[in-house]
């Protein structure tokens, strides 16, 4: 089974029903499955910043959220994890592609790649992390649960290796 | 029209509408003006508004979900207009407050106190319905005709004298989750 397929299955498990998006290439498969969901109302979102808002939206609504993202918007999204979803008790679930790692090609991608962690760790927002061999449905569903029983936004960072491509 | 004048009008014919309201003194103008239990008051998350009402009006379909953004935030986040055009929810009505200024850190312009026009930029991502008004009597008149798409309400530069809200955040949610669970009246 492939990565995509494992957490597709873990979000589908879950009932998540309410999913935004900004794009990366290691999204690109999980994206399209998403998109052909008649049970998902997906939002392709402009910025990792909005998407948080638009899930909050959602979840205020009596759906279950969650955004697809590049590690590369954690930066954006800081202010709106911290004074909407911390601040308010606002569960979302960031399935975040994390480049930057890895003998990453791409040198721009190094910096943000090395501050994920940090970032995540010093707002004090769990990280869950998928390797090459982890098992994406299972990690998924204990992100999910964590994030609705503490009311809080959870991170999946996902190595390219998970995926099975660089 | 100053801009209390406008909320209370918004606010008092919005019906069973629910209301994210937008950060700062807009909040506080709405929630001394007229609390309901369908009011979200934004504490943080500066530029949102818009963005977190989109979401809420396609999670609920079936209510009438109004966003009270300003011009400083909607120009923080314009990329939102784009999503809100590209979805066009037809119970989704976006209302922004333009004063020109960035009213709750001590009136420093803002872009469409300069050369943007927002009802122009709305237009250009693709929002069907827009409308601009600058009188209360054209605001009543929109508040009654638009279900969904972009109104820029142009206001007076000025912030009432009205508390902080003493609500805790969470509570704030709770009740305005509630009132969103509840069936519509209408």
């Amino acid at each position: 089974m492939s990565g995509t397929i494992e957490v597709f299955e873990g979000l589908k498990s879950c009932g998540i029903d309410f999913i935004a998006s900004v794009p990366c290439i290691n999204l690109s498969e999980l994206i399209l499955l998403v998109q052909r969901d008649p049970e998902i109302k997906h939002v392709p979102v402009t910025r990792e910043e909005e998407g948080i808002g638009v899930c909050a939206g959602a979840y205020m609504g009596g759906m279950r959220p969650a955004l697809l993202m590049q590690n590369s918007g954690l930066g954006n999204s800081i202010n709106a994890l911290a004074s909407l979803n911390q601040l308010y008790g606002i569960p979302l679930l960031m399935i975040i592609s994390h480049r930057g790692m890895e003998d990453e090609q791409i040198e721009a991608q190094v910096p943000m790649g090395r501050l994920t962690g940090p970032l995540l760790r010093t707002m004090k927002i769990s990280i869950y992390t998928l390797d090459k061999g982890g098992h994406g449905k299972d990690v998924v569903i204990d992100a999910w649960d964590e994030a609705v029983k503490t009311l809080k936004p959870v991170a999946v960072l996902v190595k390219p290796s998970f995926w099975g491509q660089r | 029209m100053n801009r209390l004048a406008a909320i209370e009008l918004i606010a008092k014919s919005a019906g069973d509408s629910l209301l994210v309201c937008n950060l700062g003194y807009p909040s506080r103008e709405l929630y001394s003006v007229m609390d309901r239990k369908e009011n979200f008051y934004m504490l943080g998350s500066m530029g949102l508004a818009s963005s977190i009402g989109l979401g809420l009006a396609l999670a609920k379909p079936d209510r009438k979900v109004i966003a009270l953004d300003g011009d400083g935030s909607i120009i923080m986040n314009l990329g939102s207009l784009s999503t809100i055009a590209s979805r066009a929810p037809d119970n989704y009505l976006l209302i922004i407050l333009d004063n020109g200024v960035y009213g709750s850190t001590g009136d420093q312009p803002s872009a469409t106190s300069g050369e943007t026009n927002l009802g122009r930029v709305a237009e250009a991502a693709g929002i069907v319905n827009v409308r601009e008004v600058t009188t209360a009597r054209d605001l009543r008149e929109c508040m009654r005709t638009m279900r969904s798409g972009v109104l820029v309400a142009k206001v007076k530069i000025s912030n009432a004298k009205v508390p902080i809200i003493d609500l805790e955040p969470k509570e704030i949610l709770d009740r305005f989750m509630k009132a969103a669970r509840a069936s519509p009246s209408a």
